[in-house]
């Protein structure tokens, strides 16, 4: 019989699964929610079956419904990607009790890795280096801050349960301690139920360096060398790559051994991540280890020329690791930026919604791009999920080259709907601090990352946006009527050169575009920049003393996205909007009718958002409720309950807010 | 369709002359165009835009669907006319779309004597109406004006085409069901306070707005009452104490939105009678600026109509009806934007056989419901004892009673002379079409310039010599020159269309679009049936 793999995950990670298994000749079974129905990765899969509804917590991380699809479909093997099952001792435990192999360690060591502070113990006890720390039970405010100074600031605060970020807090003075303390305790205890803490020594400008290991049921361990992640944000990676700059192979040998010595003291099975600080005097210190497959192994494949989900199986198999320690080596450079569905220029909120027809270079050797979208089709990013599209990630013969190739790789990018980062990791990689390899888990903090535009990258984007807007507004109107003369959008005018004037906002900034159309075969040159251009299918081939530049650009009623090398440009086509008309109002409420006071919803002082019910009346035998006209607040209530009030009383003064 | 073929020589010096002349008449409309689109001057707009209101050009284009055509008409209203300067007329008209609806555009021009109507800015937004009621455009009043012009107000108010017309219109049209909005973007006072209330919806601006039938200052001397504008006619008052307005706009942007709504929410879209539409359109197979060079500099000289025909419609495809009778006047039918349309041109001076032809074609036309376009270069009937006994004016007696009966939509290009009863056999103004452009090389008079210098000498000649009295030959020369001069004068395009004798001036190039445009435009009033008066035979 052959081997049958259920993948219990979605995504990309989902479809680089099966992807491996396929090849191995293994049997594979999806699973999805409701959301994922025409998902890549329920096409990819041989099999796959429903389990339940859009959110996490009703499918992907529903033990029992996944079980039970391995049960129906007779698959022997659970993959729990990231996230999700992953790092769940219990699933693991239910799979072994099944007689399901999890692909992953046991459920004994992913309970040794689990707990922060009973994993530093092990790590110290092993001989792993640590951060100099406080995992005590004692949890009093007096011995936290006991333990902090003795470690000396500045310190760490981190959740014992926690783990990407969440409640963790650098505290750089005593004085700061019990309000952070308060903050860290409360986001821990929203996050993972559990307000434990623990303290560890902050280092300044320490990178965040982890290694790569891999053990095999029978006691063989290796490592596959570091990646470097330090640049984050919000303590969540962004940009990986492999191998760390800067680290020498006595260092490399020195981590790689520590980190196979944070394995074998767990007597771990699998795939691992030994994450370490590295402080700018080589020392390291054990942070935690990751009991899965990480993100970001796609660099660690492209330097070792390995396929760890095929490791992954082989000792999911029983088999021994397929390589030895010796037979190992790095090849070149590996650097992979994460494309996620967020717009950094709002704090990183996820760009939730539809995108249409996206565009991603062509993969090629040195190229890849791990995503659960294909180039050239629609779907939407939903609020259900982690909002990453994409990983991609360019190879070169060394590190500048790597990076060059990731960032024109990058710039390739269209994904029409969506905001995403993509300008915003190219900035990065065009960062000089970053080419100089001047990394530190600060780096984001330390650097101001701009994406702002040059005016002449500006000037093409508007000449693009509105050639592009015009042959939208032009295919409509002669779609509904395709031989009138008043359906050509052509800015014709009698006795003066045609003209068509166009108002573009890019955020609150107004641009006006004026097209003269040259010729009647759609050409346009932009008033005042020298520029012409016409379409081409999507994209707006624009002319510049003979330079052709061909841009895409994507129209979706007003909206205009144009992809520009240095990223995507949102435009809009301003046209003056008819809603939002509200006569102005003097601050008071005035009884419509005569009538008798039923109830005062808004006293005094209370501040009411514009519609918020104030006053509620009874005449006619009907209710009827005052709202305010606008935002403000209460400034006198003029009437009262019971009273019978004459129209066009005043009942209440409201003072406007800005 | 056949297909006229082309037989100019672009690189003949004549051709070159002619269009170096054409292309300088051309340049200078558009000068004298551009000069009246910036209405009353920098200094004005400047003070305009200080109130917070758009200019007039850039409230028209805000209404507008953007990037579509703007057919503008009189542009050149009131040019030369007053001592004054009155750009435009003090007002723009014109049809555009508005959500996709051709919509014709009454809009003041407050920077130009504070929008006041002159007596040919009446006449202009008269000739406005008259298109958008035989037409069944919807209507949209732009209002910022004063008023009647004061000064004038014996040419402005009383007679039966003065300013109360513009009411009359509006509710006879409104009757019709023809929509009728207004947006108040300035003052509407007295008179003008019944444009926004005799509307079928209106719109006006905070702190710009305002209608009242007597402005503060009249207020106070009438009846000692201080009072604001705005709160005498302001939008708060109008929209909600007085009714008079419907929609409250917080600017003109607003406001021009609001209007676009107003007309997004119409019912009743155009329905062209499929039979008119050939369902495509081909350019023509040659270029619209070859007029230029086809023209000749005098208007005696003869060229051949179909030149220009072939470089008006579809494909340049032209059937032609009784090709070999009555040659002067030819006749056929072509397609326009694709729609169907019968083309009656002269190519020569008209005989009884071309009146009759042209008769016959119009019947025909008519009958199957064609719109008919003349293309207008005729000095007139021919003359002479033969004719008058062939009866030429029976037989144009006949081409005039058939142009003036026709009820398809009408529409006359001036190409060169106008002259005599030859406008009026070729639909002249007084014939109704509905929309008529004049070429900046036309000429228009009841008889030639030469002509009537000669009639008027040899009258006065034999006046003077009857009573005994020389007339020197220098004497009678600056007579003769006088009148010709004057004729030039008066028969100008200039001097006819700031006289609104005409729709505007147009660059013979653009004629196919504006022509298309102003076809199209008719298509929303159902094409009536004709009924002749008696035919002398």
């Amino acid at each position: 019989m052959k081997n049958t793999l259920l993948i219990a995950n979605r995504g990309e990670i989902a479809c680089r699964v099966i992807r491996t298994a396929r090849a191995l000749g293994w049997k594979t079974v999806a699973v999805y929610s409701d959301a994922d129905a025409r998902a890549l990765h329920v096409r990819l899969a041989d099999t796959a079956v429903r389990i339940g509804a859009a959110p996490a917590s009703e499918s992907y991380l529903r033990q029992d419904a996944v079980l039970d699809a391995a049960r129906r479909t007779g698959a022997q093997f659970i993959h729990p990607g990231y996230g999700f099952l992953a790092e769940n001792a219990a699933f693991a435990r239910a799979c072994e009790e099944n007689n399901i192999t999890f692909v992953g360690p046991t459920a004994a060591a992913i309970d040794a890795m689990g707990d922060k502070s009973a994993a530093k113990h092990r790590m110290e006890a092993a001989g792993v280096p640590c951060l100099p720390g406080y995992h005590d039970e004692d949890q009093s405010d007096a011995a936290l801050l006991t333990a902090a100074r003795q470690i000396g600031f500045p310190v760490l605060l981190k959740p014992s349960a926690g783990g990407g970020g969440k409640g963790m807090h650098i505290v750089h003075s005593e004085a700061d301690l019990p309000a952070l303390l308060e903050t860290a305790r409360r986001e821990a205890r929203g996050a993972f139920g559990d307000d434990r803490m623990l303290i560890e020594k902050y280092l300044e400008r320490a990178r965040h360096v982890e290694i790569q290991v891999f053990r095999d049921t029978h006691g063989n361990a290796v490592y596959l060398f570091e990646r470097d992640c330090s640049v984050q944000r919000r303590h969540q990676k962004i940009i990986e790559e492999a191998p760390a700059p800067g680290v020498d192979d006595a260092l490399r040998t020195r981590m790689g051994e520590a980190a196979v010595q944070a394995a074998d003291a767990i007597e771990y099975r699998g795939a691992g991540t030994v994450e370490f600080l590295l402080a700018p005097d080589h020392a390291f210190y054990f942070m935690e280890m990751n009991t899965r497959l990480q993100v970001e192994h796609p660099v660690t494949e492209m330097i070792t020329g390995q396929d760890l989900v095929a490791w992954q199986l082989a000792v999911a198999l029983g088999d021994t690791l397929p390589l030895r320690q010796e037979a190992l080596s790095i090849r070149g450079h590996a650097v992979e930026a994460r494309l996620y569905a967020e717009d950094p220029d709002r704090g990183f909120l996820p760009s939730i919604g539809a995108y249409r027809n996206v565009h991603f270079p062509d993969t090629e050797d040195g190229l890849r791009i791990d995503s659960a979208i294909l180039p050239g089709t629609a779907g939407v990013v939903s609020a259900h999920y982690d909002p990453m599209l994409a990983k991609v990630i360019a190879w070169g013969q060394d590190r500048p080259a790597a990076v060059a190739r990731l960032a024109d790789a990058l710039a390739q990018i269209q994904v029409p709907g969506i905001t995403t980062n993509a300008p915003f990791n190219q900035a990065i990689l065009q960062h000089p601090a970053f080419q100089a390899a001047d990394l530190s888990t600060r780096f984001l903090e330390d650097h101001e990352i701009s994406t702002a535009l040059s005016e002449q990258t500006l000037e093409r984007a508007l000449a693009a946006a509105a050639i592009a807007t015009v042959q939208a507004l032009s295919n409509r109107s002669l779609a509904a009527d395709p031989c009138s003369p008043w359906a050509r959008i052509e800015g014709w005018q009698l006795n003066a050169p045609a003209q068509i004037h166009l108002r573009l906002c890019r955020g609150d900034v107004v641009h006006d575009v004026r097209l003269l159309p040259s010729d009647c075969m759609g050409t346009f040159q932009v008033e005042d920049t020298g520029l012409q251009g016409h379409m081409e299918g999507e994209q707006v081939v624009l002319e510049a003393s003979g330079v052709r530049r061909a841009i895409r650009a994507c129209v979706q009623d007003a909206d205009v996205t144009v992809f520009m090398p240095e990223g995507p440009v949102h435009l809009t086509h301003w046209q003056a909007d008819a809603s939002g008309s509200h006569a102005e109002e003097d601050g008071a409420c005035h009884a419509p009718m005569s009538g008798t006071i039923v109830a005062i919803v808004a006293e005094a002082g209370t501040d009411v958002a514009r519609g918020d019910s104030l006053v509620v009346m009874e005449a006619m035998k009907m209710e009827h409720t005052l709202r305010a006209p606008a935002a403000g607040r209460v400034q006198a209530v003029l009437c009262a309950v019971g009273e019978l009030v004459q129209e066009g009383q005043t009942l209440l003064e409201l003072e406007e807010s800005e | 369709m056949p297909v006229i073929e082309s037989k100019i020589d672009r690189n003949s010096e004549t051709f070159q002359s002619n269009a170096a002349a054409m292309r300088a008449l051309v340049n200078d409309l558009h000068e004298k165009v551009a000069v009246n689109a910036a209405g009353g001057g920098e200094k004005a707009v400047a003070k305009h835009v200080a109130k917070g209101k758009l200019p007039p050009r850039e409230r028209v284009r805000q209404l507008l669907d953007p990037g579509a055509p703007f057919l503008e008409l009189s542009q050149l209203a009131a040019w030369e006319a007053y001592e004054d300067f009155v750009p435009a007329g003090g007002c723009i008209t014109g049809i555009g779309r508005v959500e996709g609806r051709e919509c014709l555009i009454v809009a003041n021009d407050a920077t130009v004597k504070g929008g006041t109507y002159y007596p040919l800015s009446v006449k202009k937004h008269l000739r406005a109406q008259a298109i958008a009621a035989q037409n069944r455009l919807p209507c949209i009043y732009l209002v910022d004006s004063g008023g009647a012009n004061l000064p004038r107000q014996d040419e402005v108010f009383p007679d039966r085409e003065h300013f109360g017309r513009i009411f009359f219109n509006q509710a006879n049209m409104s009757a019709q069901g023809i929509p009728q909005i207004a947006v108040v973007m300035g003052s509407c006072t007295a008179g003008g306070a019944y444009v926004p209330a005799m509307a079928d919806e209106s719109i006006i601006v905070k702190g710009t707005g305002t209608i009242f039938l007597a402005g503060p200052p009249l207020v106070k001397a009438a009846t000692g009452e201080e009072v604001s504008a705005e709160e005498l006619g302001g939008a708060e008052v109008h929209t909600k104490v007085s009714g008079v307005a419907d929609h409250y706009a917080e600017n003109d942007a607003h406001a021009l939105a609001l209007a676009r709504r107003c007309v997004a929410n119409l019912a009743g879209a155009k329905q062209a009678p499929a039979g008119l539409l050939t369902g495509s359109v081909t350019e023509p197979l040659y270029p619209a600026e070859d007029i230029y060079g086809i023209l000749p500099q005098e208007l005696r000289q003869p060229y051949d109509v179909r030149e220009i025909i072939a470089r008006l419609v579809d494909g340049s495809a032209f059937d032609e009806f009784k090709r070999n009778y009555g040659t002067t006047l030819v006749c056929g039918f072509a397609a326009l934007h694709g729609v169907r349309i019968g083309i009656i041109a002269n190519n020569g001076i008209l005989f009884s056989e071309s009146a009759l032809k042209g008769a016959h074609f119009i019947e025909l036309c008519t009958q199957r419901g064609i719109p008919l376009l003349f293309l207008q270069n005729i000095t007139g009937f021919m003359v002479g004892k033969k004719y008058e006994a062939g009866g030429i004016a029976k037989d144009g007696a006949k081409l005039v009673t058939a142009v003036a009966c026709a009820r398809v939509p009408k529409f006359t290009v001036l190409i060169g002379g106008s002259f005599g009863a030859g406008n009026y056999g070729m639909c002249g103004r007084a014939y109704e079409p509905r929309f008529l452009f004049s070429w900046p090389n036309s000429r228009i008079s009841v008889m030639g310039g030469e002509q009537a210098a000669g009639v008027l000498t040899d009258v006065r000649s034999a006046s003077l010599a009857a009573r005994g009295n020389p007339w020197d030959d220098a004497d009678r020369e600056a007579y003769r020159a006088e009148i010709i001069s004057q004729y030039e004068h008066q028969g100008h395009p200039y001097y006819a269309t700031a006289r609104l004798w005409d729709d505007g001036v147009i660059d013979p190039a653009q004629t196919r679009s504006v022509l298309g445009l102003a076809l199209s435009a008719t298509l929303n009033a159902p094409v009536e049936s004709t009924r002749f008066g008696v035919f002398r035979m």
